[in-house]
């Protein structure tokens, strides 16, 4: 099966490095895939604080345009690695179908610049592939560097299970830990797995942002973690840009690696960090690397 | 004491008392109130199940920033009931809501109440209501015309105007985590822009065209972005 993958805006700039570790596994899994063809921007939160009409009429355009480059495919399955990106798209396709008179007016407005809504896109987040698609035990067998002795703390963040469980558990997700269990890490039980980070509000408001982020990492670093993954571009950049600014305003230390799980994953199937985009995290996740090599972390 | 002088002391107590603190009337008459702000809302958010809220609190207990709010999201259904519209209007509630839908999947009611601070949060765009200065609107406001005119967001320049906007200072003491995404290649001054920008402009404006509720605008800055 082919996949139509849709990076959004956040996974050609700030999350790079998760648009290059996707598609590098991807490839290592021989995941086939398209990038959707002169995608707009989901319409996400931001816009649908200003006009929720537009914004469901951006996400419906994608999918409308992801229906026609796939149209020759038995199914149109859409990657939205982003969970703001997925999120919106999944709603907007809920709304339209409990909504039939703005799916009658989107539909049509739509149809006058060439494109047909059709409906049966199935909107994916890449542990879903990787998981039901895929499966564990197939990953499992192209493991190349074990992740040994690596205790993993999985970060799903809201909107990947929020407000919709598509694939996976709302209060307690685990299916990342699957990956990263079948990857050969440890994988640490904790609580904060869908607790918010602070979203953009770590742009905006900071005083009440890093607090978010601040309890989450301080978490991870009590319950012994060596790595926080993390499955959304705004979620990585809280986690880990912000260290320095939390550690600051709490006068604490909470540097620890945080990771998009796909670079992890593709470490474990033994790519090279650089492409996997490692080289622009904000540190080199020394840890990381130490305890793959059998040695002892450097920063607890 | 006789009747008059009670009233002189507690008169001359409420003067004194106005020079350290503003007095301000902490109720309502019923006459004040915006009795159709509710039902507005309710249409806007897309669920008369908001009626049936029965102030459990489970909402503002699963809220993790409830505690910055001035008034949690139990209250804020409450009054949007009752139709204090300024109030929630000119909450900082509206625009701390980071859209997380903790409330959301908790209420045992199943009101929807993340799509109601995106309600409100339009409605205060709207009716002109928001924080001038406040960051989280005017991103909200930037955000919604650079993807108007580009179709795509561009982090770098827009997170520039909204300090611009806001707080120049804000820009100085985030220079540095700028620069370190820059030289990442995480970030970018360059605005992104799709092929088919006129195309998709003309589908924003044919929906527009047939939608049957057009709102009102009152917001100088949306008005603005729309004549462009
Ligand atoms: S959710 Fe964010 S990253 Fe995704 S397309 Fe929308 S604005 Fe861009
Ligand atoms: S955890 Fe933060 S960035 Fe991630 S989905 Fe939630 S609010 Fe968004
Ligand atoms: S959780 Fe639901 S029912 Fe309970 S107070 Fe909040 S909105 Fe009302
Ligand atoms: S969606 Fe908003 S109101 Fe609801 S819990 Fe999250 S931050 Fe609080």
């Amino acid at each position: 099966m082919k996949y139509i993958y849709y990076p959004g805006c956040s996974l050609k700039s700030t999350g790079k490095l998760y648009e290059e570790s996707l598609l590098a596994v991807f490839d290592a899994l021989g995941i086939e895939y398209e990038e959707l063809k002169d995608w707009n921007c989901c319409g996400a939160t931001a816009y649908m604080a200003v006009d929720e009409k537009k914004a469901f009429v951006l996400a419906a355009r994608n999918i409308a345009l992801a229906e026609q480059q796939f149209k020759d495919e038995e199914e149109v399955n859409i990657v939205a690695p982003c969970s703001a990106c997925y999120m919106i798209l999944l709603k907007t396709q809920k709304f339209l179908e409990d909504n039939p008179e703005d799916m009658a007016v989107i539909k049509a407005a739509l149809k006058e610049s060439g494109l047909d809504y059709k409906a049966k896109a199935k909107i994916r987040h890449p542990i879903d592939v990787f998981i039901n698609d895929i499966g564990e035990q197939e990953i499992a067998k192209r493991i190349t560097k074990p992740l040994k002795g690596i205790r993993v703390a999985s970060y799903y963040g809201c909107q990947t299970v929020r407000p919709y469980s598509t694939f996976d558990d709302q209060r307690n997700p685990v299916t990342m830990d699957k990956l990263f269990k079948a990857a050969g890490a440890e994988v640490v039980d904790w609580t904060m797995k869908t607790r918010c980070c602070g979203a953009s509000l770590t742009g905006t408001i900071q005083e009440v942002a890093l607090p978010l982020s601040y309890i989450i990492l301080h978490e991870a670093k009590k319950r012994r973690a060596d790595v926080v993954t993390t499955a959304c571009s705004l979620c990585q950049f809280n986690l880990e840009c912000y260290q320095t600014n939390i550690d600051k305003k709490f006068k604490t230390d909470t540097k620890i690696d945080v990771i998009y799980f796909t670079q992890l994953l593709g470490l474990a199937l033994g790519l090279e960090p650089k492409k996997l985009g490692i080289n622009r995290l904000f540190a080199k996740p020394e840890n990381l690397f130490r305890i793959m090599e059998g040695g002892k972390p450097v920063y607890v | 004491m006789d009747k008059k002088s009670v009233f002189a002391e507690s008169f001359a107590l409420d003067n004194a008392a106005k020079d350290i603190v503003e007095i301000r009337r902490r109720i309502k008459y019923e006459s004040e109130l915006d009795k159709s702000f509710r039902d507005k809302i309710a249409k806007s958010a897309h669920g008369e199940k908001l009626y049936g809220c029965i102030q459990c609190g489970t909402c503002s207990a699963a809220c993790p920033v409830s505690h910055y709010m001035d008034y949690t999201p139990r209250k804020i259904i409450q009054m949007v009931r009752e139709g204090f519209k300024e109030e929630v209007l000119t909450s900082s509630t509206v625009w701390l809501c980071a859209s997380c839908y903790a409330c959301t999947v908790e209420c045992p009611k199943g009101i929807k109440i993340t799509d109601v601070m995106y309600a409100l949060k339009r409605e205060s765009i709207l009716g002109n209501y928001y924080p001038k200065k406040s960051p989280a609107s005017i991103l909200a406001n930037n955000f919604f015309n650079q993807v108007l005119n580009n179709g795509r967001n561009s982090e770098g320049p827009l997170l520039v105007k909204m300090y611009l906007k806001t707080n120049p200072f804000m820009l100085f003491k985030n220079m540095a985590l700028g620069f370190k995404l820059w030289i990442r290649g995480r970030i970018s001054l360059k605005t992104e822009r799709i092929k088919d920008k006129k195309a998709l402009k003309k589908l924003l404006q044919s929906v527009e065209d047939k939608s049957i509720y057009k709102a009102e605008v009152n917001s100088p800055a949306l008005k603005e972005a729309s004549a462009v």
